[in-house]
């Protein structure tokens, strides 16, 4: 079976904004965003016991190659990455729209996504993907597995799990909980650079730049400020009295 | 604004958390809003909703709308929003409401703003707020499509009752799209819950790491008795096994939002920080005076939990006793 993986390149370390003050830097280092390591490490998976093919797909800045290279070290096949000037800041929308002309060319039995990103914590990507593809989609998967035509899934949501089943080709976004995330080994490293890596623009996937980047999202930044901080926060060093000090603060507060 | 909130429920009981967002969208402009609920046998439900603001009550009785799939109610969604009129769709997150709004974005070629913790009317146009950047920054988000989407963090508005009114009730049937109908659920597993529900907890003391083992959350269990309250982990306790997992509280367990918050040696990584953020007053016993935690804590004590947290049990006894 083919299997794509979504992955974003997010920046690593503490996140700013840009100069403009409104998007994030997105030009400082980065790494492949931690929860898509399990979507890939479940791809590769499937592969080991269905055979096929597992491809890594990124809509991200040129530098969002290393994060696919990383995706190839530890397995994937093949990585296609969409990136063009026209697409920095891209909503849901638009982001939506991008990923899946690129899926819609790839054609896979199943797309895979990690859960939410950590530089956006957005979590609502795949199905906007699986929407615009027409797709059945699952969140929070926790356990997968494939039958023919249909895919078993273990759904974890605040009420209790579900088993879900879906017909093929289907969206799916697993959760950390689902697998641990392989190394890639020296010789994966090795192999990832030999392995064919593509950069698309967007007019390649039939996008014109109206529709991508702030021209095509649908949400706007109006105003940054900072958070107003816990008002009176309480900061203290125990030196035998803290136990004291709390108590003292919860009587005050009537919190017993 | 025309606004309609997606009135999430499970069994007989209405999701607090959407019923937070119902009184806040009632709250502002001309106060009428709307709310769409779907299932089997709802009809009660659809009258109770009156007593948190709604005026009026979309109401989809159809089997198929029994299991809790997002994609048929995207379809629902998509045609209550167009047939009727309305311009702004509000939800609570849960992993449900959240694929129901990713979903709904596409169908109506929305823009989308998620992790809200407040809106407001600003020239006759909502304005949402986001914490963002690990919280550092607040940002105003606005809409420019014709229907907006807001997604709001789980548990930022108090559920509060308004005037009691009946509310209008109509019964819609809604023809499901072939794509929504490739997905089944075919079995369900509900979170096992032992003792008082950790959400509804008003007192909650949590532990971590630094609590040093699965025995020190005895030390937890003491002082949530004394305060009547519960106990709560975080993640890394919990894939220690230090404790069950139905009461992990971060990003991938149960987000609260208690009268009172206390964390005992928890660094406050962003995952265990988007669980309870939303806390009346927050506690922390930390030995590390770097850990983040601090930074969002309203009484941070740097120092050791095995030392602080008996005399602390120590003093609140001797208080109960009196």
């Amino acid at each position: 079976m083919k299997v794509v993986v979504c992955v974003k390149h997010v920046p690593e370390g503490r996140l700013r904004f840009d100069a403009g003050g409104m998007q994030l830097d997105r030009s400082v280092p980065g790494d492949i965003n931690d929860g898509d390591r399990n979507a890939i490490e479940e791809a590769l998976r499937l592969k080991d016991s269905y055979g096929g093919e597992v491809v890594v797909v990124s809509v991200g800045p040129e530098q969002a190659t290393e994060s696919l290279r990383a995706a190839l070290a530890m397995g994937a096949d093949r990585a296609v990455l969409l990136s063009d000037p026209a697409a920095a800041g891209s909503d849901l929308v638009a982001t939506s729209r991008m990923l899946s002309k690129v899926l819609e060319r790839e054609s896979a039995d199943l797309a895979l996504f990690g859960q939410q990103t950590s530089d956006g914590v957005g979590g609502v990507v795949w199905q906007a993907v699986a929407e615009r593809l027409r797709l059945p989609f699952v969140s929070q998967v926790a356990h997968l597995a494939v039958d023919g035509a249909k895919l078993r899934a273990i759904q974890q949501t605040e009420f209790g799990d579900n088993v879900v089943e879906a017909a093929l080709p289907a969206v799916v976004s697993v959760n950390d909980a689902i697998n641990e995330p392989r190394y890639a080994s020296l010789k994966g490293k090795m192999a990832a650079k030999k392995k064919p890596l593509e950069v698309l623009a967007l007019n390649e996937v039939g996008i014109s730049a109206t529709e991508a980047g702030n021209a095509g999202s649908k949400t706007v930044v109006l105003a940054v400020a900072e958070p107003p901080p816990r008002a009176n926060s309480i900061r203290v060093e125990d030196d035998g009295s803290a136990a004291q000090v709390v108590f003292d603060y919860l009587v005050e507060r009537q919190l017993v | 604004m025309r606004p309609i909130v997606f009135l999430e429920h499970h069994g007989d009981e209405l999701d607090p958390g959407a019923l937070g967002v119902l009184g806040k969208a009632a709250s502002i402009g001309s106060g009428e809003v709307a709310g769409v609920l779907a299932g089997k046998g709802l009809g009660a439900l659809a009258l109770e909703a009156g007593k948190f603001g709604v005026s009026k009550v979309y109401l989809a009785d159809d089997e198929a709308l029994v299991p809790p799939l997002p994609q048929p109610r995207i379809d629902l969604l998509e045609s209550v929003v167009r047939s009727g009129g309305y311009d702004t769709v509000l939800f609570s997150t849960s992993v449900l409401a959240a694929d129901v709004a990713a979903g709904l974005a596409v169908r109506l070629e929305a823009g989308l703003n998620w992790d809200l913790i407040d809106l407001s009317e600003r020239d006759r146009e909502p304005v949402g707020k986001r914490l963002a950047l690990q919280d550092s920054v607040l940002v105003d988000v606005g809409w420019r499509s014709e229907h907006r989407i807001a997604l709001f963090r789980r548990g930022v508005f108090d559920v509060a009752t308004s005037d009691a009114r009946e509310p209008e009730v109509e019964e819609i049937n809604v023809a499901l799209q072939e794509h929504s109908r490739q997905a089944t659920i075919v079995g369900h597993t509900p979170r096992e819950e032992e003792g008082p529900s950790i959400e509804d907890a008003e007192v909650i003391v949590t532990g971590g790491i630094g609590l040093g083992g699965a025995e020190h959350f005895a030390l937890a269990e003491e002082l949530a008795g004394l305060l009547g309250g519960v106990v709560g982990a975080t993640r890394a306790a919990v894939y220690k096994g230090w404790y069950p997992s139905a009461s992990q509280i971060g990003q991938t367990g149960k987000t609260v939002s208690p009268r009172l918050y206390i964390a005992l040696g928890i660094s406050g990584a962003v995952q265990h920080k988007v669980g309870m953020q939303n806390s009346k007053v927050i506690i922390a016993i930390n030995k590390d005076a770097g850990a983040p935690i601090f930074e969002f804590s309203d009484l941070g004590v740097v120092g050791d939990v095995h030392t602080i947290v008996p005399k602390l049990v120590e003093l609140l006894r001797q208080r109960s006793g009196s």
